[in-house]
């Protein structure tokens, strides 16, 4: 196999062509590989790529078993005897359609956790960024400090909160508990995005007479888009994959999320995998396709500013 | 433009914080919460949380299990990470491809991988038993009813559901190498081990030092993992900080003990924190300067 079969865009060509070399000899672009050192590196990669998707594989595989086939085949069968979709209309139609109002309610709370949290997010980060005022260092350590907040020191005190504001079961404290989380860390991401920005540009549009505010959102918004959108869909995911909170602060199925409400399928002695596993596809397949086109923003922006801090 | 500082401080960050340092020092459990309608009962009770913790043996085990967790996890993280990421930095046909399929279990929302590799473990019709069955094993462990069988099984989902963000970063790292010191090395004669310790290896310096302190810290506080696959059991064999705090609270319903289990998880973080960042600054200027 000639090593220049792949497009590569020149840059990224250049550090993958200097890589780390195994053989020893220096990579130029047509020079051949030994074949058992491809054979080895598809190996590997290949047998490293099985084990990353098999867990996803079998749950879609088992998804189109019926109940019998799932828990009581004594052989291994990696195809279903008999492909079927009843699971996924059960998962859809049962308890009359519970599984679609958690959905539903997966989905409001992660966008109402993250539209504020954002919001809130970036007018603070701007502030760090651009302002210094009394307190700047010990507020700044404190938001680092609460990025390493286990869930474990909150939980009692918001679950306290809520219940003296009878936010109970209530999407409201939900999206309350989950801001106490994702905005520090958000707040340190932007920071360090926004502290990139060159200041003349702001200085420019003050001249041109815009607010402090105006500045904000004319101008550093704008060119922040990018980190705006890592902290968009971190907040997003934050909350969608929300276990503990969740469980404490919602106590009737109808308010249930997803985490919660999938837990109810697999109760210890009644575990009804057939609905899981449908459930399992029907969440997991749209948060695949986003992720794996979000991820390269995520990568750089969760780097970047914990390199700047 | 201060407003919104001090909104998010006091509120998202201070105020919750301090109440729970303040529940940590009460007797507060559900009959003495209170609520919106009815007023708290709880009294002060000097620090009789945090001694009661500090001298079960709850607290030792919980501990140690927390810091094998934490450990294993980060060291095969960053290991498996780097060893990908180094392949896949590689001109190597299908490149893409694999990188794709490899971060799938990030991709993957964790909730699921962890009902996912719940069934998998499943005992005796899980895939894993039947797979060990058909190889010979003729009696397969029940991953999660054995304690020791269970720590192995939450540890290897954890691994494989943290692999793909350390190899995605890694490679950022790497490919952000400047190639010239590569040359470089290369015209002097080094080899290609030499140029990955002397030349990769501190390049990827910054990226590994901020990854790795991540790590340990999401690792430590990894709440779904344990609390979907076993609920820190057989037998609280799993349980590690952050999941043995929720049982207090919400299993026990001691509130105010387990506000001090969380303070006291906060402490050794700080502590852990702190020390990391000056040790990596101080090496930094060893080699740097």
């Amino acid at each position: 196999m000639t090593s220049h079969d792949e497009a590569v865009p020149g840059q990224i060509s250049g550090a993958l062509v200097r890589g780390v070399g195994l053989t020893g000899a220096r990579r130029r672009p047509g020079r051949t590989r030994k074949w058992w050192v491809s054979l080895l590196l598809h190996g590997f990669l290949i047998g490293a790529a099985v084990i990353a998707v098999f867990p996803v594989f079998w749950i879609l595989i088992s998804s189109f078993k019926d109940q019998q086939e799932i828990i009581s085949s004594p052989v291994l069968n990696v195809w279903p005897d008999d492909w079927q979709i009843s699971n996924y209309t059960h998962v859809l139609t049962d308890d009359n359609h519970i599984f679609v109002t958690w959905l539903w309610n997966s989905l409001v709370v992660a966008f109402l956790t993250t539209v504020i949290g954002v919001f809130l997010a970036a007018t603070a980060a701007y502030s760090f960024s651009r302002y210094r005022f009394p307190g700047y260092r010990p507020a700044l350590t404190a938001f680092l400090i609460t990025q390493m907040f286990p869930a474990a020191i909150l939980l009692v005190p918001v679950y306290n909160i809520i219940l003296h504001l009878g936010l109970l079961n209530q999407k409201a404290g939900l999206v309350l508990a989950y801001c106490t989380t994702a905005v520090p860390f958000c707040v340190w991401m932007l920071k360090g995005y926004f502290d990139t920005i060159p200041i003349s540009l702001e200085e420019a549009g003050q001249i041109d007479g815009l607010t402090p505010f105006g500045t904000f959102w004319r101008i550093v918004v704008p060119l922040s888009l990018p980190g705006l959108a890592v902290t968009f869909f971190y907040s997003f995911i934050t909350a969608w994959n929300e276990v503990a909170f969740a469980n404490i602060l919602l106590v009737s199925d109808k308010s249930y999320t997803l985490p919660v409400g999938l837990q109810t399928y697999v109760f210890q002695f009644a575990a009804d995998w057939e609905k899981m596993t449908a459930a399992a596809v029907i969440v997991t397949l749209p948060a695949v396709l986003v992720f794996l086109v979000a991820q390269r923003y995520l990568v750089s922006g969760l780097t970047r500013g914990g390199v700047k801090g | 433009m201060l407003a919104p500082v001090a909104v998010v401080m006091g509120l998202l960050v201070f105020y919750p914080l301090v109440r729970g340092i303040m529940l940590s020092f009460t007797d507060a459990d559900r009959f003495t919460i209170g609520n919106k309608y009815i007023p708290s009962a709880y009294h002060y009770i000097g620090i009789k949380n945090y001694k009661d913790i500090l001298s079960s043996s709850d607290f030792r085990r919980v501990a140690e299990f927390s810091l094998i967790w934490t450990f294993v996890n980060v060291f095969f993280h960053f290991t498996l990470g780097l060893i990908l990421a180094v392949t896949l930095n590689r001109q190597i046909r299908f490149r893409g491809v694999y990188r794709m399929l490899l971060m799938v279990p990030w991709a993957v929302p964790s909730f699921i991988s962890a009902f996912a590799w719940r069934f998998i473990y499943n005992n005796p019709y899980g895939f894993l038993d039947q797979l060990l069955l058909k190889l010979g094993w003729q009696d397969p462990p029940a991953f999660l009813g054995d304690p020791t069988w269970a720590k192995f099984a939450v540890i290897m989902t954890n691994v494989w559901l943290g692999v793909p963000f350390m190899m995605v970063a890694l490679l950022g790292g790497l490919q952000a190498i400047d190639n010239d010191l590569l040359d470089a090395a290369s015209v002097d004669g080094a080899t290609t081990w030499r140029r990955f310790w002397d030349v990769t290896m501190p390049g990827l310096r910054p990226v590994a030092a901020t990854v790795i302190l991540l790590g340990l810290i999401w690792t430590f506080n990894m709440f779904n993992v344990i609390f979907l696959i076993t609920g820190g059991g057989p037998a609280n064999a799993t349980q590690i900080f952050p999941t043995f705090a929720y049982r207090a609270a919400f299993t026990d319903y001691l509130y105010g003990q387990a506000a001090a289990w969380g303070v006291i998880i906060l402490s050794m973080l700080l502590v852990f924190g702190t020390s990391y960042r000056w040790l990596i600054a101080r090496s930094g200027e060893e080699t740097w300067s």
